[in-house]
């Protein structure tokens, strides 16, 4: 039984992590919380679906082809929502992103309707394996491992490339950055393509998880993640990674015993909860000004 | 190498400059010294472009960099080390240094980065560490190895005195000496007026936003305003 919640808690954080990772690293480097995330990673799951149901290919394939989409779309978002507005308020910026968000769920509501969309039969073949007391699937193994293959590829370019490194550096000290000769645009295009293409795997993971793809799928998905994000410290790329799986397993354990109809609200309680006696998040730090 | 032309820059309301000229040659060290809230970063971060003028124009090795983006004023040969030394404080020494090298593509990066090491050893035993656990002295000599690592032809200085403590400060102009003999032209900010002028072959005062002398370094030295107002007599 705690075998089993904790396999099914840890695939579903698995997602949250996935999209706040996109939420902590534009907010690590342009300090703005980019509304439109959730409905990049609604976008995915439609990208997703759509290959796998008229093209037919396997759903790798059509993780790959949603992350490619998603960080054309990302970086597109960027250039013309975002960037117009880097030297005006904050707040503009924040308007421009929720306006971003309610085009883009609008948009996939006109094109796709109002119905919630599941992939074809054996899209993905499920099989149970036994584990001790508990059956995992084949689906939350796909889960998992793909959050987790991506989570390592997304350390290893941060920590390692010149690009990552950049990036680091523009998320430390923006104008600093700009004097070593890095071009900030540039560095900002990348953070954007990779969080949305994180965002659009997610997507597609959840779409086969629960067989359901509909235009408001970002919304709630774009919610949690925005909580853990902050609750793992926003800024901080392994606070998101912490911060969605615990949020994943206490969810899921919350409805095991027996919360389930507050199953939404679990995130946002324990949100407060830890900014009450932690406000900079678990693993975040002191945000410093950028100029 | 340098020339800037009436230059003036406004944040908001705030008058930063006005009507600034200057020009520094080949080869020169040429200090700009003033009081407190005189413009001395604002002239900085306007050559690097951090902050943009309003009117005027910058010329480097006649090549008007106006309205150039700051990594590609960067790529020309001007790097700078800001005021307060500004090392990226969670990254490793190693990377800081990586950073500075950032728009090289060449395969002498390693070895101008021994060279790094050699001018700093300090620097050297702290390789792996993060920038924010140096010393100030060390977070200094970082901040200039960082800005070397991009084989500039023009360096921008600002106030590398700050905070060091008087051996230290000693140190630093005589690398700063160093740095200008193996052929890069220097501008040198300094609250530190008499050891600017020591070392500088050319002299800017400026004053709420505008020059107001400018000469050589030893002569300024002697003028008796100079000494009055920033030498401390
Ligand atoms: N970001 C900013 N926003 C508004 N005003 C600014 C800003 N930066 C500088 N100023 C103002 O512009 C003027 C010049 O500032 P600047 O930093 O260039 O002076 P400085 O000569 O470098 O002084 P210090 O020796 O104290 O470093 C000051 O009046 C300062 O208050
Ligand atoms: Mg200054």
């Amino acid at each position: 039984m705690f075998l089993q919640q904790l396999v099914n808690g840890v695939a579903l954080g698995s997602v949250y992590a996935l999209i706040a990772l996109g939420y902590t690293m534009v907010y690590g480097i342009i300090t703005l919380i980019n509304f439109a995330h959730g409905e990049i990673f609604m976008a995915g799951a439609f990208v997703g679906l759509l290959l796998v149901a008229t093209f037919k290919v396997n759903v790798f394939v059509a993780i790959i082809g949603a992350m490619v989409f998603c960080m054309l779309m990302g970086v597109v978002i960027e250039l013309i929502a975002y960037r117009p507005l880097r030297k005006s308020s904050r707040l503009s910026a924040l308007i421009s992103a929720i306006g971003v968000s309610i085009f883009l769920s609008s948009l996939a509501l006109m094109v796709f309707g109002a119905d919630a969309k599941g992939f074809p039969d054996g899209a993905f073949p499920v099989k149970q394996i036994k584990v001790g007391s508990a059956d995992i699937s084949t689906l939350q193994l796909l889960i998992i491992g793909v959050s987790a293959a991506l989570m390592m590829g997304l350390e290893f370019i941060v920590q390692k490339t010149k690009i990552g490194k950049a990036m680091r550096a523009t998320s430390e000290d923006y104008n600093t950055s700009a004097l070593m000769g890095i071009n900030v645009n540039r560095v900002i295009s990348f953070t954007f393509a990779l969080g949305s293409a994180l965002a659009a795997a997610g997507g597609v993971l959840v779409g086969v998880l629960f067989n359901a793809v509909s235009f408001n799928m970002g919304l709630m998905a774009g919610l949690k993640a925005f909580a853990a994000a902050v609750l793992g410290g926003i800024g901080s790329i392994p606070g998101a990674m912490l911060g969605g799986l615990l949020l994943g397993v206490s969810e899921v354990f919350g409805v095991a015993i027996g919360y389930s109809s507050y199953r939404d609200a679990i995130a946002f309680t324990i949100l407060v909860l830890v900014l009450l006696v932690k406000p900079t998040g678990l693993l975040g730090q002191k945000i410093t000004k950028k100029v | 190498m340098l020339k800037v032309e009436n230059i003036s820059v406004n944040y908001g309301a705030i008058k930063a400059l006005q009507n600034v000229s200057f020009q520094i040659n080949q080869g020169e060290i040429v200090a700009l010294i003033g009081a407190n809230g005189a413009g001395k970063t604002t002239i900085l971060n306007t050559i690097s472009n951090i902050v943009p003028s309003v009117a005027g124009k910058i010329t480097y090795l006649d090549k008007e960099i106006t309205k150039l983006q700051p990594h590609e004023i960067v790529k020309l040969g001007i790097s700078q080390v800001p005021e307060g030394r500004r090392v990226f404080a969670k990254m490793s020494v190693l990377e800081n240094l990586e950073m500075g090298a950032y728009t090289r593509s060449d395969n002498e990066v390693a070895s101008d980065m021994e060279k790094i090491f050699q001018r700093f050893p300090r620097l050297n035993e702290r390789k792996k560490q993060p920038a924010k656990t140096l010393s100030g002295g060390e977070q200094q000599m970082l901040a200039m190895g960082r800005a070397l690592m991009s084989r500039p032809k023009l360096l921008l200085l600002d106030e590398p005195s700050m905070g060091l403590a008087p051996m230290l400060v000693e140190q630093i102009f005589q690398i700063i000496q160093e740095i200008n003999a193996s052929g890069t032209t220097i501008l040198l900010v300094e609250q530190n007026a008499n050891m600017a002028l020591s070392i500088a072959h050319r002299a800017y005062v400026l004053e709420t936003g505008e020059v107001v002398l400018q000469g050589d370094a030893k002569e300024l030295a002697s003028n008796p305003e100079v000494r009055k107002a920033y030498l401390g007599e």
